[in-house]
């Protein structure tokens, strides 16, 4: 009994040690980046990779970390070393440079305010379209069923109410009382309100929940690929708002790794038409006019609009719609009862 | 008169074979004693239970990672991502396990073989991580070690990764899996007493020799019972995990965190793939813990008569 009892001690032990060494691992450029753009990078990457390679020879490895876009900045802002994030909002970078570990004005460092790809907010309907919906007003309809996830606490919700909003105060004759009726009657018409983006997919698809969704061409795209072109389709309403995808190098973190003239690198080539056209066909729409008008078939123009201009930028908006009493807090209470 | 409450587990029978003569009739009379129906009742519906919360789940975990096929379960088992995962995974288990082993002996030893004052504060900070929830124990590191923690701006300046890599992952695992090995053997120890001690103790033998000959044999199985349930809650811990992870594809992703890492990026057959395989380990382990029991069934009822 005695050996049995050793026996089993010893094996764990040296499986200790084998795994203790085996698990060294090389360092490289850290992209820290919000939860959908995995397979964005999986593609952007080596096409980075070897072109730095054919330019200064040396093999470099590039790791990905995804999560909620703010949840992502919080780390970093804890002492995740990340040499560049790549985030789905500007406040979350904003937030890092208050911190201390990039510069305020960040948003001048790369070209169209540090903001390579961008998507708007559109609508995912079944196939055949069965609820008519074409525009905003269509959601407002007794018995239309919109499936969005909370402004709360996600950054699609947030950009979906602010369109809501800016379709409804640019009526002929309208303003912003106008707006708040109009969101009202749209959360009237909300079943489930999912905490981020990635949730309200599920909630549409696999539990089958609402008439419409309401995200991201992005993630709408994917929606089609990975569930089915012929169950889905995307409605683009008439106003809708553009959502940029801002990135930047911390500078700190990059400098004590000896990272910065890489992380630099890596974020210009972003804006090259190798990679324009990587995030192209991971669904998002390219900083570049040029490159977008190649395809307009798949991403057909829009009339849209920015949070800068028309929200007085995302703090202003943040501060007077989203805050703990703001105004979606208004909404909702009312919308509920 | 009617005889004593029937024992309804095994084990504790067993125990009460050992020490009363009446224990068969004991037996018989609880069997008597219980209507058909009653019984059968019970039965069917712990079964039931089982079913539908346990055997349902699981294979629910197993259809979905084969569902698109045996060749894309084996490939999403050698995706670079998932083996980096369960290497992780297999080294914290492998440094948590024993680190608290030798650490649940010594308190465990401390508490229940020597008087002091404190002794109370002392088991009950043992439970402590038993009553905090992982999301804090992570939470707890993120501030001592964060970048803006106590500790943190020591560690970077020497250049030490502790959060958001595996050293991080290995003391957030430490945290919640502390108490397993103690709270098995507290009890155990407890109810042994010092006797045995003593007694090496007069016969001349030195403090470590009474530990390695009289000790650890008596309680051996006990231990080894607590270490399998250290090793699988080191092995599925997510919570305080997923806090001190940084989730880094490829490096500090545990196996867990891999499964819901897979699952958000609509990869369903891979995150179940690799769901199955903490499954399968989960299992290993169960069917250690079932040997030991099968093996030394009398000796682990002592342990679990507290």
């Amino acid at each position: 009994m005695k050996k049995t009892f050793s026996l089993i001690f010893s094996t764990v032990l040296a499986a200790a040690m084998t795994l203790a060494c085996a698990n060294a691992a090389a360092a490289g450029l850290l992209n820290v980046s919000y939860d959908v753009a995995r397979s964005l990078y999986k593609d952007l990457n080596p096409a980075f990779a070897a072109q730095w390679k054919q330019q200064t020879g040396q093999t470099i490895s590039i790791d990905q970390s995804h999560g909620g876009s703010s949840k992502q900045a919080r780390a970093v802002i804890d002492g995740l070393d990340a040499d560049v994030v790549t985030m789905n909002n500007p406040l979350d970078i904003d937030a890092i440079a208050d911190a201390g570990l990039l510069p305020k004005n960040w948003a001048e460092a790369f070209p169209d305010g540090s903001s390579p790809s961008w998507s708007p907010i559109v609508f995912v309907v079944r196939k055949g379209n069965p609820s008519g919906i074409h525009d905003w007003p269509d959601l407002v309809r007794p018995g239309v069923q919109v499936v969005l996830p909370n402004p709360k606490t996600s950054g699609n919700g947030r950009y979906s109410y602010l369109a809501a909003w800016q379709y409804a105060r640019t009526r002929p004759g309208a303003s912003d009382t106008d707006s708040i009726a109009f969101e009202k009657r749209l959360f009237a018409n909300v079943p489930v309100l999912d905490v981020g983006g990635r949730d309200a997919t599920t909630t549409f698809v696999q539990r089958g929940i609402g008439s419409v969704l309401l995200t991201f061409e992005s993630e709408a795209r994917l929606i089609l690929a990975n569930f089915g072109a012929d169950q889905y389709e995307i409605v683009i309403p008439s106003i809708t708002v553009r959502a940029d995808n801002p990135v930047a190098v911390v500078e700190k973190v990059a400098a004590r790794k000896g990272n910065s003239a890489l992380a630099q690198a890596y974020l210009k080539f972003h804006y090259s038409a190798a990679a324009q056209e990587i995030l192209m066909h991971n669904g998002l729409r390219p900083a570049d006019p040029a490159a977008l008008q190649k395809h307009a078939a798949e991403f057909p123009p829009l009339h849209t609009f920015t949070v800068a201009r028309d929200f007085g930028g995302w703090q202003h908006a943040q501060a007077l719609h989203f805050a703990d009493g703001g105004i979606f807090d208004q909404i909702i209470s009312r919308a509920s009862k | 008169m009617n005889p004593p409450a029937a024992p309804l587990n095994e084990k504790e029978s067993a125990a009460t074979v050992a020490d009363t003569p009446f224990a068969p009739l004991v037996q018989t009379n609880a069997a008597i004693g219980e209507p058909r129906l009653v019984r059968w009742l019970l039965i069917g519906v712990t079964l039931a239970f089982l079913g539908v919360f346990l055997l349902l789940p699981l294979v629910a975990v197993f259809t979905q990672a084969l569902a698109s096929g045996v060749g894309a379960y084996f490939s999403a088992m050698i995706d670079p991502d998932a083996l980096s995962s369960i290497r992780l995974t297999l080294l914290t288990a492998a440094i948590a396990v024993p680190l608290n082993t030798v650490f649940g002996v010594a308190a465990a030893w401390a508490i229940t073989k020597f008087t002091f004052r404190g002794k109370g504060l002392l088991i009950t900070l043992i439970d402590l991580p038993f009553s905090v929830s992982p999301v804090i124990a992570g939470l707890v590191f993120i501030l001592i070690f964060g970048s803006r923690g106590w500790l943190g701006p020591w560690a970077s300046e020497h250049g030490l990764k502790i959060i958001f890599a595996a050293p991080g992952i290995i003391l957030a695992t430490v945290f919640v899996t502390f108490p397993f090995v103690a709270r098995e053997l507290i009890p155990l120890m407890q109810a042994q007493g010092t006797d045995e001690e003593h007694a090496a103790l007069t016969l001349g033998a030195r403090g470590w020799s009474t530990f390695w000959h009289v000790t650890l044999p008596n309680i051996r199985w006990g231990l080894l019972y607590g270490v399998l349930l250290c090793n699988a809650r080191a092995m599925g811990e997510f919570g305080a995990v997923s806090v001190v992870s940084g989730h880094v594809r490829g490096q500090t992703n545990t196996m867990p965190l891999q499964v819901e890492i897979l699952y958000n990026d609509y990869q369903f057959s891979a995150a179940f793939a690799v769901a199955s395989l903490l499954a399968l380990l989960a299992f290993v382990t169960l069917g250690l813990k079932s040997f030991l029991e099968w093996r030394h069934g009398s000796e682990l009822a002592a342990v679990r008569g507290h």
